[in-house]
């Protein structure tokens, strides 16, 4: 053949958007998840049917749906999104309610004792959740919380029907210009599985650095 | 152009709503029967046969559902096989799902004291006689709550197929979009339908998680 496809340049772009989605998502959405856990469990009663209900509709509708409900739905209420914010706003919604109930799990499973210790210490509520209650919730369910970024992780594949630049858009183009499907996607998805192994490692780490004492293997 | 009701709507989505339903049942039940295949590789006693399985898992639940289905709709027909939209849907999404429920009763299995497997063994059973009455009533106890619960993602997962141009609700939704320009209306009722179809299953998941529970902790 005398011509050639340098496609790098695409790829890289994509694997750097995906990355980006994971991060923003990560961050922002288990933020979002603590907060949410914390009004689901503990905070005033009149909050807690409207998060439950904001659980339930995402927990139960796909990412997919959601994410064209902001990208083509939302337009029409005036709210014009780009597809790169509207796909971060999907991830971070989606994240946050799924982190939200494996949070809450860990919340729930705190020994009673534990919040009658942080009142005996004048702590109020938001104290005591802050600083005896938090940190021990997130350590017992952290594995499930990785499990759970590293599922929404994958799941931003599907940003690229919006027509953001991830690495499946990356693998779309490739495949349009050379129609050499197979490769463009075993590629992508090879690179998928190390994105997904790098991420559980890097979340191991992050568990690591949160969690000092009594961490076990 | 004719003009669209909203009842028109509803009605085309919840035509297409069916094959969201037939093609989430076929994943299910065929997912199921390899997971099951699967699992007695993975807690069996050969050990290419357990590799096999662990690297299947790693391989299913590492990379997107997206992915597969690409994969499976454009790879196959590398081999000159030419693979219509609901063959790939339905063959990458019990791939898929087979991982999960075998690594979700792995963990049940996993969860029975092994007492229970060194008592039976005590009383001459051989494997089979163990898992099937030892090991399997105890697992299966456990097992029901989270795979009800991992139905949800089977039925989430088949909006997928949508974009390898199978058509079911998720497709109909753009159809629809497409031809009404409505589409805060259309994706709106696509999102309820499938709470309709998501919302039982994981209530019920829930409610089966409590009352099993009890029954276990009276023991």
């Amino acid at each position: 053949m005398a011509y050639q496809f340098d496609f790098t340049d695409v790829i890289l772009k994509g694997i750097a958007i995906t990355v980006e989605l994971t991060i923003v998502g990560g961050l922002v959405g288990v933020s979002l998840g603590i907060l949410c856990a914390w009004a689901r469990a503990l905070g005033p009663k009149w909050v807690r049917p409207i998060v439950a209900a904001y659980l339930e509709l995402i927990r139960n509708t796909p990412f997919m749906i959601q994410l064209f409900f902001i990208f083509f739905g939302l337009p029409s209420t005036g709210l014009h999104l780009n597809e790169l914010v509207a796909a971060n706003i999907a991830m971070v919604i989606n994240l946050g309610a799924y982190s939200a109930e494996i949070i809450r799990a860990g919340i729930q499973a705190t020994p009673r004792g534990q919040f009658e210790a942080g009142a005996s210490l004048a702590m109020s509520p938001i104290q005591t959740f802050r600083h005896v209650i938090l940190v021990p919730s997130l350590q017992r369910i952290w594995p499930a919380l990785s499990s759970q970024v590293i599922i929404v992780m994958l799941g931003s594949a599907v940003v690229s029907q919006i027509a953001a630049e991830d690495l499946t858009f990356a693998s779309n183009f490739i495949q349009s210009r050379t129609f050499r499907a197979f490769e463009a996607y075993f590629l992508t998805t090879l690179v998928y599985l190390l994105l997904a192994i790098l991420l559980r490692a890097a979340m191991r780490g992050i568990g690591a650095i949160i969690f000092p004492r009594r961490r076990r293997a | 152009m004719s003009d669209f009701s909203t009842w028109d709507i509803l009605r085309n989505l919840l035509l297409a709503a069916r094959w969201t339903v037939v093609l989430s049942i076929v994943s299910f039940i065929g997912g199921g029967l390899l997971g099951i295949v699967l699992l007695f590789m993975r807690i069996g006693k050969f050990k290419a046969a357990r590799i096999f399985a662990r690297y299947y898992v790693e391989l299913f639940q590492g990379t997107p559902l997206l992915m597969q289905l690409f994969l499976a709709f454009f790879g196959l027909g590398l081999f000159g096989i030419n693979v219509p939209a609901w063959l790939a849907a339905g063959l990458a999404l019990i791939f898929w799902s087979a991982a999960f429920l075998m690594e979700i009763w792995r963990g049940c299995v996993d969860a029975i004291a092994k007492g229970q497997w060194e008592a039976s063994a005590s009383l001459g059973m051989g494997y089979l006689q163990q898992m099937r009455y030892v090991i399997l009533p105890q697992a299966i106890r456990i097992a029901v709550p989270p795979t009800v619960g991992f139905s949800v993602q089977v039925v989430k997962g088949t909006a997928l197929t949508s974009i390898i141009g199978f058509v079911e609700l998720s497709k109909a939704g753009t159809i629809v979009t497409n031809a009404t320009f409505q589409p805060f209306t259309v994706y709106g009722f696509v999102a309820l339908i499938y709470f309709a179809l998501c919302w039982p299953l994981s209530k019920s998941s829930q409610v089966l998680e409590r009352k099993l529970n009890v029954a276990h902790r009276n023991h």
